[in-house]
């Protein structure tokens, strides 16, 4: 029998024990977001026609807590096990890195996910939504959390110190989902700009997800599906080949 | 028959530091091993070696005839380690850590196996704790149950009993050499030499990444023929053909170390001519420590 199951459920486990830290805080601070900007902005700004700005803003900030949620839950594990010495409990057993990938990746996937379905349920206060495209939801979703679970995973091994894993955190992953189109459609913004945002993967996941909810996107979904699939294929193998070596993990 | 550990020329080198040079030995099934040395001599690369936690530079290692890196889930299926450092996860109690680790060997309904190590290990009281509420032994205990869950023929202890108090240092060896009396495979590395002298039938000795020595124990005790008496002086002091020899540990106590008791002999005849009284004598045989002692200095 695989060992895949227990670290899956482990990982599972460690987030919803701490549940109020991993879950109902980041849709707290997705609340405090929607109230502040949608009360500012609603009636200044309409991004697309006939979408008011809070059904614009709520698709972008779920996706944001999903990618940081998905991120911080893979990478904050790895780096505890290693600062604390406890990740000799899984390297110990028999799991091959494939079933070491799959159970951080899974769990990050679905700490990514329950965050979002949270964050969308306490908007459903601000906006009702059809959600004519729901297919591209759930792509969205769930390529975004793989993505950033995958990086949260390199990141956990490729930092030594907290300090090393907040920097990851501070200096890459949160510009790349805040200058995503999370509050703003990247057409507002100066040509150079948008040709910048363009090579920004986050901001295709932003964009596409959108679409699932509105109908309206500034790129075609089709080629934020591909680019986030490459993506999402490019760091997993790239995670798979730092496992495989035992890159800081087995020296 | 397979051994149980397989070392065969296994080299490791860290930086400028060659922690393992040219290491090879085999530990038979069912042997209660001493892996002895300094600290920095090695022994704790070469069990992260035999545990897959660290990689060889050159050189085979076995667990049950199972290469560590080829066959690694045969081999460390075969294996039990408890690790040197304290190390636990906060976020599970007992029962719960010990379930996920039994997951991690592909084992699901292994409960009453379980309970018994608990039991023997006195945590079943403490099953639903919090691992961070332990106390040190208790820590130390759960390490001991986590390697054991997946009842590995082959068990690794690296310093079980650093830090740790009397009693739960006697109730370890006891559960311990019942394991071995079972069959298992004991390798244990410790700085209580008298525990290793008690317990282990064949010691090696590592320095500086090299195998010093390796024999059976009671070989290695006679490695040394160095006898030590004391001497409590109640009147007058050491002969002065002997005062040399003699030397003074306080408290009208004096230390003669010789090798053959011809010597002590004629010590105490000379003690007799000199009217020196003797108020105890303690005799002192060569121990693992002095034996131990005497080739970290030699080699």
């Amino acid at each position: 029998m695989s060992g895949f199951p227990a670290l899956f459920y482990k990982e599972l486990l460690r987030f919803w024990k701490v549940v109020v830290q991993t879950v109902v805080a980041p849709v707290v601070t997705a609340l405090l977001y929607l109230l502040i900007f949608s009360h500012v902005l609603e009636a200044h700004v309409e991004v697309y026609p006939g979408v008011s700005y809070t059904q614009f803003l709520v698709p972008g900030l779920v996706m944001m807590s999903m990618l940081q949620n998905a991120f911080s839950n893979s990478s904050s594990s790895l780096i505890q096990s290693k600062m604390t010495g406890n990740i000799v409990f899984v390297l110990l057993p028999p799991l091959s890195y494939l079933e070491f990938f799959l159970a951080y990746l899974g769990a990050a996937i679905l700490r990514g996910l329950v965050v979002g379905l949270g964050v969308w349920a306490v908007t459903l206060w601000f906006a009702q939504w059809s959600l004519p495209h729901l297919g591209w939801l759930l792509a969205f979703a769930l390529l975004a959390c793989g993505i950033l679970g995958a990086l949260g995973i390199v990141a956990g091994i490729w930092a030594e110190k907290y300090d090393q894993l907040a920097a990851f955190q501070n200096f890459l992953i949160l510009p790349l989902t805040f200058l995503s189109g999370v509050f703003y459609s990247i057409h507002s913004l100066p040509a150079f700009w948008q040709s910048v945002s363009h090579v920004n993967p986050v901001f295709y996941l932003i964009d596409g997800f959108r679409y699932a909810f509105v109908g309206h996107s500034d790129t075609d979904p089709w080629l934020g599906l591909l680019v986030a699939t490459l993506c999402f294929v490019a760091i997993s193998a790239l995670t798979l080949v730092l496992l495989r070596s035992g890159y800081k993990l087995r020296h | 028959m397979i051994p149980a550990i397989r070392a065969a020329a296994l080299h490791k080198r860290f930086g400028d530091l060659q922690a393992l040079n040219d290491v090879s030995l085999d530990i038979q099934q069912g042997e209660f091993f001493g892996l002895l040395g300094p600290n920095g001599a090695g022994k704790t690369t070469l069990i992260s070696i035999l545990a897959g936690l660290t990689r060889a530079d050159s050189g085979r290692a076995e667990i049950m005839g199972h290469d560590v890196r080829r066959d690694y889930r045969l081999a460390r299926r075969a294996l039990g380690v408890v690790p040197q450092e304290l190390v636990y996860d906060p976020f599970f109690n007992v029962r719960e850590t010990l379930r996920i680790q039994s997951g991690y060997f592909g084992l699901r309904h292994n409960d009453s196996w379980l309970e018994e190590v608990m039991h023997h290990l006195d945590l079943t009281r403490h099953a639903d704790k919090g691992t961070q509420s332990l106390s040190g032994g208790m820590k130390r205990r759960l390490l001991v149950a986590q390697a054991l869950v997946h009842k590995p023929p082959v068990i690794v202890l690296d310093e079980p009993t650093a830090g740790v108090d009397v009693d739960l240092r006697r109730s370890l060896w006891e559960f311990i050499a019942r394991l071995n009396r079972e069959g298992h495979t004991i390798l244990l590395t410790t700085h209580y030499l008298e525990e290793a002298e008690t317990l282990c039938k064949r010691i090696a000795m590592l320095k500086a990444g090299r195998v010093v020595a390796l024999d059976e124990t009671r070989n290695l005790l006679q490695h040394t023929n160095e006898h030590c008496v004391s001497l409590r002086l109640a009147e007058g002091g050491p002969p002065s053909s002997w005062a040399a020899r003699m030397q003074t540990v306080g408290d009208g106590s004096w230390r003669v170390s010789f090798s053959d008791y011809a010597e002590l002999e004629s010590l105490l005849a000379a003690l007799r001519e000199g009217g020196v009284r003797v108020s105890e004598m303690q005799l002192q045989e060569p121990d693992l420590e002095d034996v131990f002692t005497d080739i970290m200095k030699r080699t």
